[in-house]
């Protein structure tokens, strides 16, 4: 019956856990499958656990049996102590708080000035025409390579690792926010137009409500994106951060230690998404999901 | 029943037309040479075959659509309504994130008006309309009949002077959608507001209509426009009395005739 919601309709689990830095998106599967999905779901996890678990044996075991050297492939336990290690004398947390801010900072801008210039495009014709052609332009850059631009002119301080997840973080957010303004249906701005709201009541009312569940697509792309140009922007230059300490570990052969910060890096991405979708499924109350309408970019 | 006089209007239409442009370069006409003079607290039932322009009238009226050809004019307006037109739209097209009553609330929080009064007037309209215990419900947890209910309940919580009715009941079955057109009476009884009611149900139509009007298939004209010189209050045992039979029977004829021209 609902226009507007008809295409949030179908049902869409997120299972998206973030990988190497690459977010898959799915496509909405129809209800029946996500009916089957559901019911097998609780033992799914319970079977992926395991074989997490099973999987981690393995390569403990094969690293033992074979002597693999620990230069070239540390065994769980090694990465276990290193991390440890690593809380313990402060090393990692200091260096993920560094990565944490920039992180938090860079896709606070990326938000922000993506909403303005969502609504700025949605509202306006002539902002639209000058800018949407230019934005589409730049969105063919690979934002990464930016990096060691910002890096020359910003230098290796906090300040060019926030633009750098800002510029990463920016285009899925600006186009799942455009769709979003546009997604309300033409029938219900007539409705309340015909009830005599006014074009600022209708953004209001309708376009922002609307634009919600589009925008937290967004954001949960966005905010995986955003771990990963904060680690290349360190990568490319930098005296502090958990991109800083895996080139560091890397260069005195601290193989367990890399990879402990690769754990480090992993659990700071699953947890900034989850707090996203938390936050989209009680802002967006009155849809399953979140829609994925400009996937990963 | 007053005689209509050139001033003794709410509404007047002269000659409108109104043609749609197809993708494939051509048109649709919609709307052909359609005059009529509604009167103020008239209830007017329209009732013609689909795709014949009834909704495309209404939204000329409401001033969604602008049409081809031809002219609306409202007529002198008393101050007791707050809002000049309302519509009930085909579709319920309700807030997804706003409660039954809430919905219901739409335009009194677009006008700033919110007060005890409109709170009271909300309560006896989830009443009315069978949803007392849905107040606080989404739009997602009703059915498609509940929904168009509400739908109606949020125009008539606008108050307008002139309220467009686009099937307002089309989502309903039998036995609700007669308690619905009796309440809708009772409602407008009150204060008399011009009503302007489409409908595919010609006994509906007769039921609630001072003046029934018929339209032509593609492109839509006035076949006739047909007195209902019933007595009111109505009620649903007037639907077994000859004079009712008689003016559905005529227009269930004109609607034929038209048919079989075309
Ligand atoms: N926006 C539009 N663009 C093009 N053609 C349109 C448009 N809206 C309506 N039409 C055409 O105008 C004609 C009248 O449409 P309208 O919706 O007014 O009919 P209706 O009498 O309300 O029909 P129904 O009883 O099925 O609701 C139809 O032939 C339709 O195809
Ligand atoms: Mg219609």
């Amino acid at each position: 019956m609902f226009t507007n919601t008809k295409r949030h309709a179908a049902g869409r689990e997120v299972l998206a856990v973030p990988e190497g830095g690459t977010v898959p998106v799915e496509a909405p599967t129809s209800s029946a499958t996500a009916v089957r999905r559901r019911r097998r779901r609780v033992p799914g996890i319970a079977h992926s656990v395991l074989v997490f678990l099973g999987l981690l044996v393995l390569w403990q075991a094969v690293v033992k049996m074979f002597d693999v050297s620990n230069i070239l492939v540390p065994t769980p336990t090694a990465v276990a102590d290193s991390l440890v290690d690593g809380f313990q004398d402060g090393t990692l947390l200091t260096h993920s708080i560094v990565t944490l801010k920039e992180i938090l900072i860079g896709f606070g801008i990326a938000v922000g000035s993506a909403l303005v210039s969502a609504v700025l495009i949605t509202q306006f014709r002539t902002v639209e025409r000058v800018l949407f052609p230019l934005l589409i332009l730049t969105q063919t850059i690979p934002k990464v390579a930016m990096a060691p631009l910002l890096i020359v002119w910003f230098g290796i301080g906090i300040s060019s690792k926030v633009l750098t997840v800002a510029l990463i973080a920016f285009f899925p957010l600006l186009i799942n926010a455009i769709l979003g303004f546009r997604s309300a249906a033409h029938e219900q701005v007539e409705m309340l137009r015909s009830f005599g709201a006014s074009r600022m009541q209708v953004m209001r009312h309708l376009q922002i409500p609307s634009a919600l569940p589009h925008i937290f697509a967004g954001l949960e792309v966005a905010v995986i994106l955003s771990v990963t140009g904060a680690v290349v922007a360190e990568f490319v230059g930098s005296s502090e951060g958990l991109g800083y300490l895996i080139q560091a570990s890397n260069f005195t052969l601290d193989v367990a230690r890399t990879f402990a910060v690769i754990v480090v890096l992993s659990a700071v991405g699953i947890a900034l998404h989850a707090v996203v979708v938390r936050l989209g499924k009680w802002l967006v109350f009155w849809t399953a999901t979140p829609t994925d309408t400009a996937g990963g970019i | 029943m007053p005689t209509s006089t050139d001033t003794d209007f709410v509404i007047r239409l002269d000659s409108l037309s109104m043609l749609y442009p197809t993708k494939s370069g051509g048109t649709v006409q919609a709307l052909d040479d359609v005059s009529l003079s509604v009167r103020a607290g008239e209830f007017i039932s329209i009732v013609g075959p689909s795709g014949c322009g009834k909704s495309t009238l209404l939204r000329i009226i409401m001033g969604l659509s602008r049409q081809t050809s031809g002219q609306v004019t409202f007529g002198p307006s008393d101050d007791s309504h707050r809002n000049q037109l309302g519509m009930v739209f085909q579709q319920p097209l309700l807030l997804p994130w706003r409660t039954v009553r809430k919905n219901l609330l739409t335009s009194p929080d677009l006008h700033h008006a919110r007060d005890a009064a409109t709170h009271a007037k909300a309560d006896e309209l989830l009443v009315m309309l069978g949803l007392e215990e849905f107040g606080d419900r989404y739009p997602n947890e009703l059915s498609g009949g509940m929904q168009q209910r509400v739908g109606i309940g949020r125009a008539l919580m606008h108050d307008p002077r002139i309220l467009l009715m686009d099937e307002p009941f089309g989502a309903l079955d039998a036995m609700t959608r007669d308690q619905m057109g009796l309440d809708l009476l009772r409602i407008w009884d009150q204060d008399r507001k011009t009503v302007l009611f489409v409908t595919h149900s010609i006994p509906e139509a007769v039921l609630l209509a001072d003046r029934v009007v018929v339209m032509t298939p593609r492109p839509g004209r006035l076949a006739d426009v047909v007195e209902v010189a019933l007595p009111r209050p109505r009620r649903l045992e007037n639907i077994n009395t000859p004079e009712f039979g008689e003016i559905v029977l005529k227009i269930r004829k004109l609607l034929d005739s038209e048919h079989s021209a075309h």
